[in-house]
Formats: structure tokens, C-alpha cells, sequence
């Protein structure tokens, strides 16, 4: 008898380790040894044709901060994601909630509002681009408004080339937290609507008295993801300038200028594996965040 | 009884402007995509071609050499892609829910903290890795690191957590091999779950674009996305918008059609990525 749970817990050993091998080599690499390789990589200056590493100390850390290019990158992350973090969460709130009162065609609504949330960011950034662009339609109707005298070029001008890829962020991953929204808004009893309907609340008070309120738990969660999201920011700034940041830097984000260090002309690895651990940094403590008001959450729904 | 019926035309409104909003983007490439490259450049925001033509998309799938390749390219990597995260993302997910052994929960955390380290900062590293591996210029390069999807083990763990253990047992007494349970016990009943992660596996290797641009350099292994960004950056201040606009329409097409087909395992995908 003892012999069979022994075979037995072997064999189960073998499976285990077999089932995970695959697993665990990936994340090792690619996740483990990588992180650890790029720390390592942060204190030193690489030149990638030769391959030669040498130790730099803090260099990379201290030169990386002096740079004013750093500065605007710096700037240009902050502000996109202060005004698309707000924007996103409360638009999916005010949209959710819509397609939460008893309505029509409500299937219909939610598979259109999902839509821009599966194309693929090279499309999207096309479609924008073009959209925004001198002959675009967004000129035309403003022109035709009258809201503006002649066609401005949006994407190329340093006033406005950053605030078409928040408006094309905002409209792109709205849908996303709106359905995290839909399923938390399941939750909310009906009677407390039909109590403030009793006490002749309108749906607008009913929104911010009710819903509002009701929501915050997930308010929370869905503002630190889209932090989080908003600070890694790379593909719509890349296919929109092509990767330069332009024009005049008004594109550059954070991840585009770690992108630019390591692969561009500057051959700066070392400089850019230290901002980069230092960009992980801010945003692993966004994450710890999000983990903890997901938890707080979940008694709630 | 005015109040309901004013606040509920409220809704409607909200909803509709914001349908349009959503939709005329797409519904105007989709438009352009019909129209000659004047007719695109020349100006309005009408919806209607005026002298509707095939000709964007003969000249892309019969003229162009390249296009029908990308196409090929990005359907190869997110197929194979998509099996091999299905099989992995399976036996790990099995192996950390149903199979007990040493070692097991210390596995467990690690893939927990290693969801928790931002794509950023494995940037640099992994392409010093694919670069020493030989894989640079090769599908090896998005294949390899992809081949597991931590979210999708965890999302499977969960599925054979609550799975009943009678079913296996009964398998096993009738003799068949804890692999054999594995394969054609375990898997087949495991379907809505592994069709909900199919689906995003491969919507995410289709849409991808990040590692593509870094690691593939020649033209003729572009994905689509890739391909389309780099037409569109190629002939800078002239771009054959006609041609950009009419691939970004054949890229969104297959997701469409899997997005309506496979509707209902996609929102259950939805509430999941949520929840990681």
C-alpha cells in the first residue's frame, strides 16, 4: 500500500514539474533573469556592437536626469496621463450607467462601444491620423462650422499633436473599464433607485446620488489601472511620429524616450535600462495599489 | 411619469451620440477604403463614395507584392502563437489547480509577482536575449517570449479548480494514464475555457506591435499592424492614404468576425482581465 502513494507521489512530481517546465523556462528568462539583467544593465555603459559592458556606477542615473530631454518626457507622461486617466473613468461611468438603465438595443449599444478596444493601436493611429490630418473630416467640419477659419494640421502641430492621442486613448480604452463598470453596476440594489424615483430624484440625481457613490470601490481600481496604462503609453506616440516624438519632442513619452536611448542613434542601453527601472518603479507602486483596491473591492462585488 | 420618460430620452441621447462617436471613425475609413486617393485627400466627411471602386484592394492583394504576405505572416504567428499558449497555458494551469508536488506554491508566487514587473523594463533585456539567441529577423522572436500567458495559466487554474474530481477518477479507474486523463478528459471539458483564451491570445498576437517593430527587420516577414505603420511612415508628407486606410480596414476584419462569432467568450474574457 505504501508503495503505490509513493509511485503515486511520483508520478505526480513527474507531471508537476513536466506541466510547468515550459512555464517556468519562459517567465525565467524572459520576466526573471530579465529583470535582473536590466538592473545590471543600469549600472553600466554597453556598446551593443561589441558587446562590451563596463561599470558606470550611478552615471547612467544621474546623466539620465540631467537631460532635459528627460524632463519632457517626463512632462508629456504626467500630463497625458492627467487629463486621459480622469476622462476614461469618468466617461465609462457615464456610459455604463446609460446602458444600464432599462433601454433598448442595449446588446447592440455594447457591441459598437467595444469596438475601437480590439483594433489593433497601428489601425487606430491610421484611422486618427488621417481623421485629424489637413483634408480629414475632423477639419471640414470644424471649417465648415466656422469654428475655425482654415484646416489646422493637428498631428504636426506642437499645440496639438499630443492632445489628438489622448482624445484617440480616451475613445480607445473607454469601453474597456465601461464593461468592468456594466458588471460592477449588476450589483447596485434596484430598490435604491426606485426609492430615490419615490423621493422624486431625477435619472441626473439619481446618477450622482446612487450610482456615483455605489461606484467608488471600482472609481478607484479603474483610475489607478488606467494610470498605469497611461504611463506606459508607447504605441500611438511611435506610429504617430514615426518614433521621433515629434514634432519637437510633443509626443515624446516616457517609453518612447527608453525606446529611442536603446535602439535609436543614441546607443544609450545603460541609460535607458535606468530609466526604465525607474519608470517600473512608479509603475509597480500603481500596481501594488490597484491589487489592494481590487481586494477591498471584491466584498463589494 | 414625464420626469422617467424625460430621463430615459436622456439616456438615449447619451447613447447614440456616443455610438457615433464610436462608429464614424471606422464607417468613414470603412467609406475611404472605396474611394480613389483624390476623392479621400480632396476633402468632405460624407460617408458615400462617389464613384465607389475595388481598386484599393486589387492593388493591394493582387499588385502589391508585400501586402499578401503580412497578411499571411500576422494569420501564422497568431495561430501558432494561439496553439502553443493553449497547450502551455493548459498543462501549467492543470499542473498548479490539480496535480499536488513539492514546490508547487513557491511556482505559484513567483508567476504572481512576475505578472506584477511592467513590460517596460524587460524591454532592453529580452532584446539583448532574442539578439544572443539568433532569434532577431525571425517569428522565433514573438513566438518564444509569448509562448506562455501568465493571466491565461492563472484563468485555467482557476477552471480546473472547479472542475468535480469524480470524472477523473472514473477515467482512471477505467484505466486510463494520468496524461491520457489529462488530454482526453480534462481538455475536451475544458472547452468554453480554453475558447475564451484562444480568443484573446489570439486577438493580442494579431494586434501586437511593439515586439514586431523591435525584432523584425526585413520587409517580407512584417506582420500587419508593422507593415501598415511603416507604409504609412515610408513615403513621409505623401502617404497613399487609399492604400494605408483600406489595410487598416483588412486588419480589423478577422477580429470583427471572431469578436461576432465568439461573442459570448469574449465578454467572459472581458470580466477576467479585469479581475487580474
Amino acid at each position: 500500500m505504501s508503495r503505490r502513494v509513493s509511485r503515486r507521489t511520483i508520478g505526480d512530481h513527474v507531471q508537476g514539474y513536466a506541466f510547468l517546465a515550459p512555464t517556468v523556462l519562459v517567465v525565467g528568462l524572459f520576466t526573471f533573469a530579465a529583470i535582473f539583467f536590466a538592473v545590471f544593465m543600469s549600472f553600466h555603459k554597453i556598446n551593443l556592437f561589441k558587446l562590451e559592458m563596463t561599470f558606470v556606477g550611478f552615471d547612467n542615473f544621474t546623466k539620465m536626469l540631467s537631460l532635459e530631454k528627460t524632463r519632457v518626457a517626463f512632462l508629456n507622461t504626467i500630463r497625458f496621463a492627467a487629463v486621459v486617466a480622469p476622462a476614461q473613468t469618468a466617461l465609462a461611468l457615464v456610459i455604463a450607467a446609460a446602458l444600464n438603465s432599462r433601454i433598448r438595443a442595449r446588446t447592440a449599444f455594447r457591441v459598437v462601444f467595444f469596438l475601437p478596444t480590439l483594433t489593433s493601436s497601428a489601425a487606430l493611429t491610421m484611422i486618427f491620423m488621417f481623421l485629424f490630418s489637413i483634408p480629414g473630416p475632423f477639419n471640414q467640419i470644424l471649417t465648415g462650422l466656422g469654428v475655425i477659419p482654415e484646416a489646422v494640421n493637428w498631428t504636426n502641430e506642437i499645440r496639438f499633436a499630443l492632445k489628438v492621442i489622448m482624445a484617440m486613448n480616451i475613445w480607445s480604452t473607454a469601453p474597456f473599464f465601461m464593461t468592468l463598470y456594466l458588471a460592477a453596476l449588476q450589483d447596485v440594489p434596484i430598490s435604491l433607485y426606485e426609492a430615490a424615483a419615490v423621493d422624486g430624484a431625477s435619472g441626473i440625481k439619481q446618477f450622482f446620488h446612487v450610482t456615483v457613490p455605489h461606484m467608488r470601490p471600482i472609481t478607484a481600481f479603474v483610475f489607478v489601472t488606467s494610470i498605469i496604462g497611461t504611463l506606459q503609453m508607447f504605441d500611438q506616440a511611435y506610429i504617430m511620429s514615426n518614433g521621433s516624438g515629434g514634432p519637437s519632442n510633443a509626443t515624446l513619452t516616457m517609453a518612447l524616450l527608453i525606446y529611442q536611448d536603446a535602439f535609436g542613434m543614441q546607443n544609450a542601453m545603460g541609460r535607458a535600462s535606468a530609466l526604465a527601472l525607474i519608470l517600473a518603479a512608479v509603475i509597480f507602486t500603481f500596481s501594488m495599489l490597484a491589487n489592494r483596491l481590487n481586494k477591498n473591492e471584491k466584498p463589494y462585488g | 411619469m414625464k420626469r422617467k420618460a424625460r430621463s430615459r430620452t436622456l439616456m438615449y441621447v447619451i447613447l447614440v451620440i456616443y455610438a457615433l462617436v464610436t462608429l464614424y471613425p471606422f464607417l468613414w475609413t470603412l467609406s475611404a477604403s472605396f474611394k480613389n486617393y483624390a476623392e479621400i485627400t480632396g476633402g468632405g466627411f460624407g460617408l458615400i463614395p462617389k464613384a465607389p471602386t475595388l481598386a484599393n484592394y486589387i492593388e493591394l492583394f493582387l499588385v502589391d507584392l508585400l501586402f499578401p504576405r503580412w497578411v499571411m505572416n500576422s494569420f501564422f504567428i497568431a495561430t501558432i502563437g494561439t496553439v502553443i499558449n493553449v497547450v502551455l497555458n493548459s498543462m501549467a494551469g492543470y499542473s498548479l489547480a490539480r496535480v499536488t508536488f513539492r514546490g508547487r506554491d513557491a511556482i505559484f508566487y513567483a508567476l504572481l509577482a512576475a505578472m506584477t514587473i511592467p513590460g517596460q523594463v524587460l524591454l532592453i533585456p529580452n532584446y539583448m536575449l532574442i539578439h544572443r539567441l539568433g532569434l532577431l529577423d525571425s517569428y522565433g522572436s514573438i513566438l518564444l517570449p509569448g509562448a506562455v500567458n501568465i493571466s491565461y495559466i492563472f484563468f485555467m487554474r482557476q477552471y480546473f479548480m472547479n472542475f468535480s474530481k469524480d470524472v477523473e477518477e472514473a477515467a482512471s479507474i477505467d484505466g486510463l494514464s494520468r496524461y491520457g486523463t489529462f488530454f482526453r478528459i480534462s481538455i475536451p471539458l475544458a472547452k468554453p475555457a480554453i475558447a475564451t483564451q484562444a480568443t484573446f491570445v489570439f486577438l493580442s498576437f494579431w494586434n501586437e506591435f511593439t515586439r514586431p517593430m523591435l525584432y523584425l527587420k526585413r520587409e517580407i516577414l512584417f506582420t500587419l499592424p508593422l507593415g501598415i505603420q511603416r507604409s504609412q511612415s515610408k513615403y513621409a508628407g505623401i502617404t497613399q492614404w487609399n492604400e494605408v486606410l483600406t489595410a487598416s480596414i483588412v486588419s480589423i476584419i478577422p477580429i470583427l468576425l471572431i469578436y461576432i462569432v465568439l461573442n459570448r467568450y469574449f465578454m467572459q474574457g472581458v470580466r477576467m482581465e479585469g479581475e487580474k
